[in-house]
């Protein structure tokens, strides 16, 4: 096998220093009735047929670039410039490990520290670690982070968060001591619109919550008024954790401008494209209070033996091979690759950069909100959105969407699956990438729909 | 070594990397759009051109070591050559730029990608059912024990504790917290297994799970895993298995014949789908029949007519532990992996990653103690004591280890060996390479022998000498902060 360099006459010097005959005798310690399976595998394919046999499974998915793609829903499909992957590509990066040496992976170390930098930049939290598996399991972190920093158990989560991450967080929630109560903060009105209830969220909250997390803007992607939620909260000493987007980032008020105590977000979108949905990469930031009980790795900057400044992973005595059974958190990695290229798309846009591509989003966003053909069609929210609203259709949006794949369109997201009332609620969302032309297929084909 | 600045001091108000669309209504106020008390005022990211950007991080790639540097004898890591074809194919368009809630008639070919991917895990590991969503090892153990949970609330009562030996990664005692059991460590007896009269006296009714790692951290298989199993089914207990270690096994034997019920693959270090600098990874969950209606959903489905669904999981699943359908992106990977290397391509390389740790054994136990002198599977642990007695810790030895141009193995791990060094070669190591690596060790000693100063004071060729982290730890410094 190419990957294997040994060749049998190395093998035979090799066995012959061990003082063997065959490396059969290497595995006689597993047990003989089990040892060599004769496992109903195919041979080796070659390089050339296994990337045809790949092409071939490609081939066979509708890939993004031969649709109008609408669909968000945490997943947005943006442009990233090419530098970004030619850089990932480097393989000091990505066929390196855990920085455990530091003199040799100061690159990563380096990047970790300029991560966790613009994590705290963008969110206007203390600190940030190097990242999480993905928003979800980041939730699931910051939800153990403030249920072991106040001793409480009840967890308020709004029902507009996403609920992919909701589900992650009650899986992780549910053998320990923690009750998740997802809260209706919207209701549908007669028209189909859905109005925000924030007063359920805030009369929830007393001395027993440990937290309520808010998302901003919500999974609906309207900007929910969350001012006297967090002002309830911080009356009860109940910790805020805000999920948040990085592009909308660029323009809205951050999360601890609001006075969250933790914010977490998905990043993927930044780095490629949506890979089916992973790899991701969670982002997780806190005011300092919290810095003893962040999850996973943090970087830090320190100095070497001859006075010159350098970067250590650093505070590793709350970490899980530290603390083993007394660490609140298992994760021992994070998702350093991923987290590379949004570190580095970060850097190249920049506060211009990142204002002017969320500015562009919102642009295409409210343009196709005044194009919705309104006689048959209607925006589902009366509240300020960003780049992504729900769209009341006069039939099931599971039938528009099959019905507009013919078209090359994925019209967006069926909210049906989330929440059955929801069955006719289309979620559509815009890029930098979506064209004032392709907004107009796209209303065009729903205005003509049968 | 030239330093890098940090890249927020490359900034230069005004300057931009990236090429956007001109907006389509510049005159337009932002708060027309949104209400002035939800506008950010400030945004203080770093302002560089695209050639900063580039030159930045070239040059940070340039001060890592890597396996496309030398090799890297990770203990415990499997540190092997990531073949360039996978970064090829997990890149492809119709693989990559798929959206996770695309209908399932358009991404057949990632559900059909899914399926194969499972079968063909479940064929190397012995287990019938598969899970793909853990997107690491951590992750795998986490749910593999919630399944576990799962099962035994349904059956009676969750149960309590878990038993772990002492020579298991520390994921094992966090996952069991997080999993709301409490930890009882097993020892390990004089032969480097672990002490199956301690699992007898421990196995009560309070267990629910014993959590093994196979082969051990010592690098040594567990010949009394069948009874382990046996014991611990009889005591109405599952068997998780560690799969870290599965480079050794690969071909050679199905995990899931031993009897294991559970046991997480780490896609990243068996499969070789990189490691990324830490991460992403992906930690396949394998497991036995009864498991299987506990495990994440949604759960990939094929019909008589080769039609592939995601199905949505009933009320006995332990429910989602990632978003989606895991870290497809990597899973495209193993399975690109998995294909190049075929049946035989697989048991070579447990044969060669056995051969090249057991290669590494005789050649260096004259220079440093060898604590469990047996044959070995993928990996060997040497203790630094005699060198620790002439000066030289252990941390020393994998420093100079640096100046000679190799990764230093894992140290002080297993926690159980004093001053351990855990060398795990793996297969994709030529005999050359190894020389050049057990000479440069055995030189090593000598050097501790003459000088052991050498050692305390190494690496001296790296980019950096060593860090202050006690400083570190005490004046956190976890940000850049203006001027």
């Amino acid at each position: 096998m190419t990957y294997t360099p040994n060749t049998d006459e190395d093998r035979r010097i090799m066995l012959e220093s061990i003082g063997l005959d065959s490396i059969d005798q290497l595995f006689t310690d597993i047990p003989k009735a089990h040892r060599d399976p004769d496992l109903k595998l195919k041979g080796p394919l070659s390089e050339m047929d296994v990337l045809a046999h790949l092409q071939s499974i490609a081939n066979e998915n509708v890939s993004l670039d031969q649709l109008l793609c609408f669909a968000g829903g945490g997943w947005y499909d943006h442009y990233v410039p090419a530098f970004v992957d030619q850089l990932m590509l480097r393989s000091e990066f990505y066929t390196a490990y855990t920085p455990y040496q530091p003199e040799i992976s100061q690159g990563t170390l380096q990047v970790i520290y300029e991560f966790q930098s613009m994590v705290c930049d963008l969110t206007q939290l203390d600190v940030a670690n190097a990242s999480m598996y993905d928003g979800g399991s980041a939730l699931a972190e910051a939800i153990s982070v403030a249920t072991n920093f106040t001793g409480r158990s009840k967890v308020l989560i709004a029902e507009t968060v996403d609920p992919a991450y909701v589900s992650v967080a009650k899986t992780y929630a549910s053998p320990v001591d923690i009750t998740i109560s997802p809260v209706r903060n919207f209701d549908v009105d007669q028209q189909g619109v859905l109005i925000e209830r924030q007063e359920r969220l805030q009369s929830e909250i007393d001395d027993e919550t440990a937290c309520v997390v808010l998302q901003r803007p919500n999974f609906f992607g309207w900007l929910e008024e969350h001012f006297d939620v967090i002002a309830t909260a911080q009356q009860k000493d109940a910790i805020v954790i805000v999920v948040g987007d990085p592009v909308p980032l660029g323009l809205i008020k951050p999360p601890g401008d609001l006075g969250a105590d933790i914010a977490v977000g998905e990043l993927r979108h930044l780095v490629g494209p949506p890979a089916f949905g992973g790899p991701g990469a969670g982002y997780f930031a806190a005011k300092s209070k919290f810095l003893r009980s962040v999850p996973g790795r943090i970087a830090g900057k320190t100095k070497d033996n001859a006075g010159r400044d350098g970067y250590v992973l650093t505070l590793r005595t709350r970490e899980q091979d530290i603390r083993r059974e007394r660490a609140s958190s298992n994760i021992c990695t994070n998702e350093a690759l991923v987290a590379l290229g949004a570190t580095i798309h970060m850097a190249a846009l920049g506060k211009t950069g990142l204002q002017h591509l969320a500015r562009l989003c919102v642009e295409n966003a409210h343009l196709a909100a005044e194009r919705i053909p309104r006689s048959r069609f209607k925006l589902g929210t009366d509240r300020p959105f960003l780049r992504e609203f729900p769209v009341i259709c006069p039939i099931p949006a599971e039938q528009v969407i099959d019905s507009l794949a013919p078209h090359g369109i994925l019209p967006g997201i069926d909210l049906g699956q989330f929440w059955p009332e929801l069955a006719n609620h289309l979620l559509i969302a815009f890029t930098e990438k979506t064209s004032e032309p392709a907004i107009d297929r796209l209303m065009k084909t729903l205005g003509g729909l049968k | 070594m030239k330093q890098e600045p940090v890249i927020y001091e490359l900034s230069s108000s005004g300057r931009v990397g990236v090429q956007l669309p001109p907006l389509r209504d510049p005159q337009k106020q932002i708060n027309e759009y949104l209400p002035a008390e939800e506008i950010r005022n400030q945004l203080p990211l770093p302002e560089v051109s695209q050639i900063d950007v580039v030159r930045h991080f070239v040059r940070l790639s340039q001060l890592n070591f890597s396996i496309d540097s030398d090799m890297y004898p990770l203990g415990s890591c499997t540190m092997k050559y990531n073949p360039k074809i996978n970064e090829v194919t997990g890149r492809l368009s119709g693989l990559s730029s798929i959206h996770p809630y695309q209908p399932d008639d358009q991404i057949q070919g990632a559900l059909k990608l899914l399926w194969h991917l499972q079968g063909l895990l479940s064929e190397i590991a012995g287990f019938p059912g598969v899970t793909l969503q853990p997107s690491a090892g951590a992750q795998g153990e986490f749910t593999g024990l919630m399944l576990i949970r799962a099962m035994l609330t349904e059956k009676d009562s969750p149960r309590s504790k878990v038993l772990i030996p002492d020579s298991a990664h520390g994921t094992n005692p966090a996952t069991a917290t997080m999993c709301g059991y409490k930890s009882v460590g097993v020892p390990s007896g004089s032969d480097g297994e672990i002490d199956i009269e301690s699992v007898r006296r421990l196995l009560d009714e309070d267990v629910a799970a014993i959590m093994m790692t196979v082969p051990n951290t010592l690098g040594v298989f567990e010949t009394r895993i069948e009874q382990i199993c046996e014991m611990a089914h009889a005591a109405g207990a599952q068997v998780y298995c560690d799969g870290a270690n599965m480079n050794a096994m690969v071909g050679r034997v199905r995990p899931g014949d031993l009897g294991i019920d559970v046991m997480h693959l780490n896609l990243h270090k068996t499969f070789s789908t990189p490691h990324g600098g830490g991460g992403p990874g992906a930690g396949a969950l394998c497991v036995k029949e009864h498991l299987i209606p506990y495990l994440p959903g949604p759960t990939v489905e094929v019909d008589e007519n080769d039609q592939y669904s995601r199905k949505h999981t009933n009320s006995r699943s332990i429910g989602k532990v990632h978003s989606h359908m895991g870290n497809f992106g990597n899973l495209v990977r193993a399975y690109t992996y998995i294909l190049s290397n075929g049946k035989s391509g697989l048991k070579s390389i447990a044969d060669n990653a056995v051969l090249n740790a057991n290669y590494v054994r005789v050649q260096l136990r004259d220079r440093y103690d060898l604590p469990f002198d047996r044959t070995c599977m993928h990996e060997v642990v040497f203790s630094g004591t005699r060198q620790k007695t002439l000066g030289a810790s252990t941390l020393d030895i994998a420093k100079r280890l640096i100046d000679y141009g190799f990764h230093p193995p894992t140290i002080y791990f297993p926690l159980i060996v004093p001053e351990a060094l855990m060398i795990e070669p793996t297969e994709t190591e030529s005999r050359e390479t190894i020389d050049r690596f057990v000479e440069a060790l055995r030189s090593i000693a000598d050097e501790a022998e003459r000088d052991s100063s050498i050692l305390r004071n190494a690496p001296v060729s790296a980019p950096l000498g060593r860090l202050d982290e006690a400083t570190a730890a005490r004046q956190p410094d976890l940000r850049y902060s203006q001027p």
